[in-house]
Protein backbone atom coordinates (compact mmCIF):
# COMPACT_ATOMS: atom_id res chain seq x y z
CA UNK A 1 0.00 0.00 0.00
CA UNK A 2 2.98 2.68 1.03
CA UNK A 3 6.41 2.17 0.80
CA UNK A 4 8.46 5.22 2.10
CA UNK A 5 12.66 4.96 1.31
CA UNK A 6 14.91 7.05 2.22
CA UNK A 7 12.43 10.24 3.12
CA UNK A 8 14.41 13.38 3.82
CA UNK A 9 12.23 16.17 4.94
CA UNK A 10 12.02 19.30 6.67
CA UNK A 11 10.79 22.76 6.86
CA UNK A 12 13.59 24.04 6.80
CA UNK A 13 17.06 23.23 5.62
CA UNK A 14 19.00 23.70 9.06
CA UNK A 15 15.80 21.70 10.91
CA UNK A 16 15.60 18.43 9.11
CA UNK A 17 12.54 16.53 10.83
CA UNK A 18 12.82 13.04 8.83
CA UNK A 19 16.44 11.76 7.87
CA UNK A 20 16.41 8.60 5.70
CA UNK A 21 13.26 7.60 7.02
CA UNK A 22 12.22 4.03 5.06
CA UNK A 23 8.94 2.24 6.17
CA UNK A 24 6.06 0.24 4.31
CA UNK A 25 2.53 -0.01 5.48
CA UNK A 26 0.08 -2.51 4.09
CA UNK A 27 -3.71 -2.71 3.90
CA UNK A 28 -5.90 -4.58 6.45
CA UNK A 29 -4.43 -2.45 9.26
CA UNK A 30 -5.16 0.24 11.81
CA UNK A 31 -1.56 2.19 12.15
CA UNK A 32 -1.19 3.92 15.44
CA UNK A 33 1.47 6.85 14.78
CA UNK A 34 2.82 8.21 18.11
CA UNK A 35 5.48 10.56 18.70
CA UNK A 36 5.90 13.71 20.91
CA UNK A 37 5.19 17.59 20.13
CA UNK A 38 7.01 18.57 17.18
CA UNK A 39 7.91 14.96 16.11
CA UNK A 40 6.52 14.76 12.63
CA UNK A 41 3.24 13.50 13.39
CA UNK A 42 1.33 15.60 11.26
CA UNK A 43 4.27 16.04 8.42
CA UNK A 44 4.81 12.50 8.15
CA UNK A 45 0.56 12.33 6.99
CA UNK A 46 0.86 15.21 5.04
CA UNK A 47 3.93 13.61 3.08
CA UNK A 48 1.27 10.54 2.38
CA UNK A 49 -1.35 12.84 0.79
CA UNK A 50 0.71 14.75 -1.18
CA UNK A 51 0.16 18.13 0.86
CA UNK A 52 4.30 18.22 1.08
CA UNK A 53 6.63 17.14 -0.77
CA UNK A 54 10.17 15.24 -0.04
CA UNK A 55 13.45 16.84 -0.22
CA UNK A 56 14.84 13.25 -1.24
CA UNK A 57 14.11 9.63 -1.29
CA UNK A 58 10.98 8.33 -2.78
CA UNK A 59 7.23 7.77 -1.67
CA UNK A 60 4.91 4.95 -3.24
CA UNK A 61 1.24 5.23 -2.11
CA UNK A 62 -0.64 2.80 -4.25
CA UNK A 63 2.04 2.55 -6.91
CA UNK A 64 1.92 6.63 -7.30
CA UNK A 65 3.97 9.34 -6.07
CA UNK A 66 1.57 11.63 -3.77
CA UNK A 67 3.59 14.79 -4.97
CA UNK A 68 2.17 14.50 -8.05
CA UNK A 69 -1.03 14.68 -7.02
CA UNK A 70 -3.34 12.77 -9.64
CA UNK A 71 -6.41 12.30 -9.05
CA UNK A 72 -6.72 8.91 -9.49
CA UNK A 73 -4.47 8.41 -6.57
CA UNK A 74 -6.49 11.62 -4.13
CA UNK A 75 -9.73 9.88 -4.63
CA UNK A 76 -8.21 7.17 -3.33
CA UNK A 77 -6.97 9.28 0.11
CA UNK A 78 -9.24 10.01 2.83
CA UNK A 79 -7.37 12.89 5.21
CA UNK A 80 -9.04 13.99 8.00
CA UNK A 81 -6.43 16.92 9.37
CA UNK A 82 -6.16 18.25 12.51
CA UNK A 83 -7.17 21.63 12.15
CA UNK A 84 -10.02 22.48 9.02
CA UNK A 85 -12.40 25.25 7.71
CA UNK A 86 -15.90 24.42 6.69
CA UNK A 87 -17.69 26.94 4.79
CA UNK A 88 -21.15 28.75 5.45
CA UNK A 89 -23.06 26.12 3.58
CA UNK A 90 -24.98 23.22 4.59
CA UNK A 91 -24.31 19.33 4.20
CA UNK A 92 -26.32 18.94 1.41
CA UNK A 93 -24.28 21.79 -0.30
CA UNK A 94 -21.36 20.62 1.20
CA UNK A 95 -21.58 17.30 0.03
CA UNK A 96 -22.92 18.76 -4.21
CA UNK A 97 -19.96 20.30 -4.19
CA UNK A 98 -17.42 18.21 -2.80
CA UNK A 99 -18.45 14.44 -2.97
CA UNK A 100 -18.30 14.50 -7.13
CA UNK A 101 -14.57 13.98 -6.53
CA UNK A 102 -14.88 10.55 -5.20
CA UNK A 103 -16.54 8.53 -7.74
CA UNK A 104 -17.23 5.82 -5.36
CA UNK A 105 -18.86 8.33 -2.61
CA UNK A 106 -21.39 6.43 -1.05
CA UNK A 107 -24.57 8.76 0.17
CA UNK A 108 -26.30 6.32 1.69
CA UNK A 109 -23.55 5.59 3.96
CA UNK A 110 -22.84 9.15 4.53
CA UNK A 111 -26.21 9.87 5.66
CA UNK A 112 -26.22 6.59 8.29
CA UNK A 113 -23.10 8.10 9.74
CA UNK A 114 -24.21 11.70 10.04
CA UNK A 115 -27.03 9.95 11.82
CA UNK A 116 -25.63 8.17 14.02
CA UNK A 117 -23.03 11.07 14.94
CA UNK A 118 -26.65 13.13 15.48
CA UNK A 119 -25.47 16.61 13.30
CA UNK A 120 -28.15 18.40 12.64
CA UNK A 121 -28.66 18.37 9.09
CA UNK A 122 -30.26 22.05 8.31
CA UNK A 123 -27.10 24.25 10.29
CA UNK A 124 -24.86 26.04 8.30
CA UNK A 125 -21.52 24.07 8.72
CA UNK A 126 -19.33 27.28 9.81
CA UNK A 127 -21.95 27.67 12.69
CA UNK A 128 -21.33 24.32 14.26
CA UNK A 129 -19.55 23.37 17.08
CA UNK A 130 -15.91 22.27 16.58
CA UNK A 131 -16.72 18.84 17.67
CA UNK A 132 -19.79 19.01 15.87
CA UNK A 133 -17.84 19.92 12.22
CA UNK A 134 -15.04 17.54 12.97
CA UNK A 135 -17.91 14.41 12.64
CA UNK A 136 -19.01 15.99 9.80
CA UNK A 137 -15.55 15.50 7.75
CA UNK A 138 -14.92 11.85 9.29
CA UNK A 139 -18.50 10.81 7.81
CA UNK A 140 -17.51 12.46 4.90
CA UNK A 141 -14.26 11.19 4.51
CA UNK A 142 -15.41 7.40 5.53
CA UNK A 143 -17.97 7.83 2.94
CA UNK A 144 -15.55 8.49 -0.06
CA UNK A 145 -14.75 4.87 -0.02
CA UNK A 146 -10.88 5.51 0.07
CA UNK A 147 -8.57 2.70 0.63
CA UNK A 148 -6.23 4.80 2.23
CA UNK A 149 -7.81 6.62 5.25
CA UNK A 150 -5.14 9.03 7.36
CA UNK A 151 -6.90 10.73 10.44
CA UNK A 152 -4.66 13.49 12.51
CA UNK A 153 -6.03 13.40 15.87
CA UNK A 154 -9.83 12.30 15.07
CA UNK A 155 -11.23 12.00 18.31
CA UNK A 156 -9.56 15.81 19.60
CA UNK A 157 -12.99 17.78 20.08
CA UNK A 158 -15.48 14.57 20.51
CA UNK A 159 -17.41 14.28 23.16
CA UNK A 160 -17.93 11.21 25.27
CA UNK A 161 -20.62 9.20 23.38
CA UNK A 162 -19.24 10.33 20.12
CA UNK A 163 -15.76 9.01 20.82
CA UNK A 164 -17.51 5.08 21.25
CA UNK A 165 -19.31 5.82 18.31
CA UNK A 166 -16.82 6.67 16.69
CA UNK A 167 -14.61 3.70 17.46
CA UNK A 168 -17.64 1.36 16.49
CA UNK A 169 -17.23 3.01 13.54
CA UNK A 170 -14.01 2.37 12.77
CA UNK A 171 -14.10 -0.81 13.88
CA UNK A 172 -16.56 -1.64 10.83
CA UNK A 173 -14.80 0.56 8.65
CA UNK A 174 -11.46 -1.16 8.70
CA UNK A 175 -11.80 -3.92 5.99
CA UNK A 176 -8.98 -6.15 4.15
CA UNK A 177 -8.36 -3.37 1.42
CA UNK A 178 -7.85 -0.77 4.06
CA UNK A 179 -5.11 0.89 5.08
CA UNK A 180 -6.02 3.21 7.98
CA UNK A 181 -2.91 5.88 9.76
CA UNK A 182 -4.54 7.36 13.17
CA UNK A 183 -2.03 10.11 14.88
CA UNK A 184 -3.09 10.50 18.62
CA UNK A 185 -1.54 11.66 22.11
CA UNK A 186 -5.02 10.28 23.28
CA UNK A 187 -3.98 6.56 23.16
CA UNK A 188 -6.72 5.49 25.78
CA UNK A 189 -9.71 6.40 23.90
CA UNK A 190 -8.24 4.74 20.51
CA UNK A 191 -5.70 1.78 21.87
CA UNK A 192 -8.14 -1.18 21.74
CA UNK A 193 -8.58 -0.13 17.48
CA UNK A 194 -4.84 0.17 16.76
CA UNK A 195 -2.87 -3.22 15.72
CA UNK A 196 0.42 -1.76 14.84
CA UNK A 197 2.24 1.15 16.78
CA UNK A 198 4.39 3.91 15.02
CA UNK A 199 6.20 5.69 16.82
CA UNK A 200 8.22 9.01 15.89
CA UNK A 201 11.42 10.01 17.81
CA UNK A 202 14.56 11.86 16.70
CA UNK A 203 14.16 12.32 12.91
CA UNK A 204 13.36 8.71 12.35
CA UNK A 205 10.74 5.72 13.76
CA UNK A 206 11.79 4.61 16.94
CA UNK A 207 9.20 1.92 16.82
CA UNK A 208 7.06 0.07 14.71
CA UNK A 209 6.06 -3.24 15.55
CA UNK A 210 2.00 -5.13 16.21
CA UNK A 211 0.59 -5.01 19.37
CA UNK A 212 1.62 -9.30 19.11
CA UNK A 213 5.20 -8.49 18.87
CA UNK A 214 5.14 -5.93 21.05
CA UNK A 215 3.68 -8.38 23.64
CA UNK A 216 5.56 -11.58 22.40
CA UNK A 217 8.68 -9.49 23.34
CA UNK A 218 7.23 -7.35 26.55
CA UNK A 219 5.53 -7.81 29.54
CA UNK A 220 3.56 -4.97 30.90
CA UNK A 221 2.49 -5.38 34.46
CA UNK A 222 2.07 -3.96 37.80
CA UNK A 223 4.64 -4.90 40.25
CA UNK A 224 5.35 -4.49 44.18
CA UNK A 225 8.85 -3.29 43.66
CA UNK A 226 11.60 -2.81 41.34
CA UNK A 227 14.30 -4.98 40.13
CA UNK A 228 16.67 -5.57 37.46
CA UNK A 229 14.16 -7.32 34.73
CA UNK A 230 12.67 -4.00 34.60
CA UNK A 231 13.28 -1.62 31.43
CA UNK A 232 11.05 1.16 32.67
CA UNK A 233 8.65 1.48 35.57
CA UNK A 234 6.37 4.36 36.50
CA UNK A 235 5.00 4.70 40.21
CA UNK A 236 1.23 4.00 40.79
CA UNK A 237 -1.38 3.55 43.34
CA UNK A 238 -0.40 -0.19 44.44
CA UNK A 239 3.32 -0.21 43.51
CA UNK A 240 4.57 0.23 39.75
CA UNK A 241 3.76 -0.15 36.00
CA UNK A 242 6.64 -1.63 34.65
CA UNK A 243 8.08 -3.08 31.47
CA UNK A 244 9.97 -6.08 31.14
CA UNK A 245 11.25 -8.27 28.95
CA UNK A 246 8.80 -11.35 27.91
CA UNK A 247 10.92 -14.24 29.81
CA UNK A 248 7.73 -16.41 30.66
CA UNK A 249 5.52 -15.82 27.59
CA UNK A 250 2.63 -13.53 29.43
CA UNK A 251 -0.21 -12.60 27.67
CA UNK A 252 -0.35 -8.95 28.97
CA UNK A 253 -2.18 -6.00 27.83
CA UNK A 254 -0.18 -3.33 25.99
CA UNK A 255 0.10 -0.16 27.84
CA UNK A 256 0.60 2.27 25.31
CA UNK A 257 1.46 5.09 27.55
CA UNK A 258 3.65 3.41 29.25
CA UNK A 259 4.94 1.71 26.02
CA UNK A 260 5.54 5.41 24.72
CA UNK A 261 7.72 6.96 28.38
CA UNK A 262 9.51 3.90 28.14
CA UNK A 263 10.95 4.25 24.45
CA UNK A 264 11.35 7.65 25.10
CA UNK A 265 13.44 7.14 28.59
CA UNK A 266 14.94 4.24 27.64
CA UNK A 267 15.95 4.39 23.61
CA UNK A 268 18.89 2.01 23.64
CA UNK A 269 17.22 -0.82 25.71
CA UNK A 270 14.31 -1.03 23.12
CA UNK A 271 16.72 -1.43 19.97
CA UNK A 272 17.74 -4.79 20.02
CA UNK A 273 14.03 -5.91 20.55
CA UNK A 274 12.60 -4.79 17.85
CA UNK A 275 15.64 -4.34 14.95
CA UNK B 1 -17.63 -4.44 27.64
CA UNK B 2 -15.26 -3.18 30.43
CA UNK B 3 -11.53 -4.37 29.90
CA UNK B 4 -9.56 -5.17 32.65
CA UNK B 5 -5.75 -3.70 32.08
CA UNK B 6 -3.83 -6.94 33.16
CA UNK B 7 -4.74 -9.47 29.76
CA UNK B 8 -4.24 -9.35 26.05
CA UNK B 9 -7.45 -7.82 24.95
CA UNK B 10 -8.19 -10.63 22.70
CA UNK B 11 -7.92 -13.18 25.75
CA UNK B 12 -10.29 -11.43 27.34
CA UNK B 13 -12.68 -11.49 24.10
CA UNK B 14 -11.88 -15.00 24.46
CA UNK B 15 -13.38 -15.31 28.05
CA UNK B 16 -16.54 -13.23 27.04
CA UNK B 17 -17.76 -15.58 24.30
CA UNK B 18 -16.60 -18.10 26.57
CA UNK B 19 -19.06 -16.67 29.19
CA UNK B 20 -21.90 -16.76 26.60
CA UNK B 21 -21.40 -20.24 26.19
CA UNK B 22 -20.97 -21.44 30.09
CA UNK B 23 -24.50 -19.03 30.96
CA UNK B 24 -26.13 -20.59 27.71
CA UNK B 25 -26.79 -17.30 25.77
CA UNK B 26 -25.05 -18.81 22.92
CA UNK B 27 -26.02 -22.49 22.60
CA UNK B 28 -24.75 -25.12 20.90
CA UNK B 29 -24.12 -25.16 17.09
CA UNK B 30 -25.63 -21.94 16.38
CA UNK B 31 -23.74 -19.05 14.64
CA UNK B 32 -21.61 -16.08 16.99
CA UNK B 33 -21.41 -12.68 15.78
CA UNK B 34 -19.10 -12.53 12.38
CA UNK B 35 -15.39 -11.09 13.25
CA UNK B 36 -16.64 -7.17 11.90
CA UNK B 37 -19.87 -7.65 14.10
CA UNK B 38 -18.10 -8.14 16.88
CA UNK B 39 -15.05 -5.99 16.55
CA UNK B 40 -17.55 -3.06 16.32
CA UNK B 41 -19.75 -4.01 19.64
CA UNK B 42 -16.88 -4.69 21.88
CA UNK B 43 -15.27 -1.29 19.90
CA UNK B 44 -11.58 -3.33 18.97
CA UNK B 45 -9.93 -3.87 15.72
CA UNK B 46 -11.45 -6.77 13.58
CA UNK B 47 -7.98 -7.90 13.67
CA UNK B 48 -7.81 -8.87 17.72
CA UNK B 49 -11.16 -10.28 16.96
CA UNK B 50 -10.16 -12.61 14.38
CA UNK B 51 -7.22 -13.81 16.82
CA UNK B 52 -9.51 -14.85 19.65
CA UNK B 53 -11.82 -16.78 16.73
CA UNK B 54 -8.35 -18.72 15.72
CA UNK B 55 -7.94 -19.54 19.49
CA UNK B 56 -11.04 -20.70 19.87
CA UNK B 57 -10.74 -22.78 16.91
CA UNK B 58 -7.62 -24.57 18.06
CA UNK B 59 -9.56 -25.11 21.33
CA UNK B 60 -12.60 -26.65 19.12
CA UNK B 61 -14.94 -24.00 21.12
CA UNK B 62 -15.79 -22.43 17.74
CA UNK B 63 -15.64 -23.89 13.95
CA UNK B 64 -15.78 -22.23 10.80
CA UNK B 65 -17.58 -22.92 7.71
CA UNK B 66 -16.54 -21.69 5.45
CA UNK B 67 -18.29 -18.85 3.72
CA UNK B 68 -20.82 -19.35 6.23
CA UNK B 69 -19.36 -18.05 9.16
CA UNK B 70 -18.32 -19.40 12.52
CA UNK B 71 -20.54 -22.03 14.62
CA UNK B 72 -20.50 -23.01 18.38
CA UNK B 73 -18.85 -26.77 18.34
CA UNK B 74 -21.59 -29.23 20.20
CA UNK B 75 -19.25 -30.09 22.34
CA UNK B 76 -18.54 -26.76 23.61
CA UNK B 77 -19.35 -26.47 26.68
CA UNK B 78 -17.06 -29.39 27.49
CA UNK B 79 -14.49 -27.37 25.64
CA UNK B 80 -14.82 -24.62 27.51
CA UNK B 81 -14.54 -25.83 30.69
CA UNK B 82 -11.52 -27.24 29.93
CA UNK B 83 -10.41 -24.34 28.41
CA UNK B 84 -11.12 -22.72 31.42
CA UNK B 85 -9.90 -24.74 34.26
CA UNK B 86 -6.19 -24.48 33.27
CA UNK B 87 -6.55 -20.78 33.38
CA UNK B 88 -7.95 -20.97 36.94
CA UNK B 89 -5.86 -23.29 38.02
CA UNK B 90 -2.63 -20.61 36.13
CA UNK B 91 -4.18 -17.50 36.81
CA UNK B 92 -6.57 -17.45 39.41
CA UNK B 93 -6.16 -20.14 42.19
CA UNK B 94 -2.13 -18.50 43.11
CA UNK B 95 -3.37 -15.63 44.36
CA UNK B 96 -6.45 -17.33 46.05
CA UNK B 97 -3.87 -19.46 47.88
CA UNK B 98 -1.50 -17.36 48.48
CA UNK B 99 -4.18 -15.20 50.63
CA UNK B 100 -5.74 -18.44 52.27
CA UNK B 101 -1.92 -19.18 53.36
CA UNK B 102 -1.55 -15.56 54.68
CA UNK B 103 -4.64 -15.00 56.30
CA UNK B 104 -4.92 -18.52 58.25
CA UNK B 105 -7.47 -20.09 57.02
CA UNK B 106 -8.79 -23.16 57.38
CA UNK B 107 -10.38 -25.92 54.66
CA UNK B 108 -13.48 -26.07 57.03
CA UNK B 109 -14.29 -23.00 56.85
CA UNK B 110 -13.66 -23.00 52.79
CA UNK B 111 -15.54 -25.55 52.53
CA UNK B 112 -18.66 -24.59 54.61
CA UNK B 113 -18.43 -21.39 52.88
CA UNK B 114 -18.13 -22.57 49.23
CA UNK B 115 -21.65 -24.61 50.09
CA UNK B 116 -22.83 -22.04 50.92
CA UNK B 117 -22.15 -19.83 48.25
CA UNK B 118 -23.06 -22.71 45.76
CA UNK B 119 -26.90 -23.00 47.71
CA UNK B 120 -27.26 -19.28 47.43
CA UNK B 121 -25.91 -18.58 43.57
CA UNK B 122 -26.91 -21.77 41.82
CA UNK B 123 -29.71 -23.23 43.94
CA UNK B 124 -27.49 -26.57 43.86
Amino acid sequence: MININNLNFGYSKQKPLFKNMSMRLSNGHIYGLLGKNGAGKSTLLKNLAGLVYAQSGTLDVMGYDPAKRQPALLEQICFIPEEFYLPSVKIDAYIKANAPFYKNFDHNYFADLIKEFDIPVEQKLINMSYGQKKKVIIAFGLATQAKLVIMDEPTNGLDIPSKAQFRKIMASAMTDERCIIISTHQVRDLDNLIDTVIMLDENDIALKATVEEITAKLTFKKVKEIDNSIIYAEPSLSGYNAVMPNYHQEESKLDMELLFNAILAEKIKFKPLFS
Amino acid sequence: MEFRDNKAIYLQIAEYVCEHILLGKWKAEEKVPSVRELAVELEVNPNTVMRTYELLQNKNIINNKRGIGFFITDDAIDHVKSYRKVLFMEDELPVVFRNIYLLNISFGELESRYKTFVKENFNA
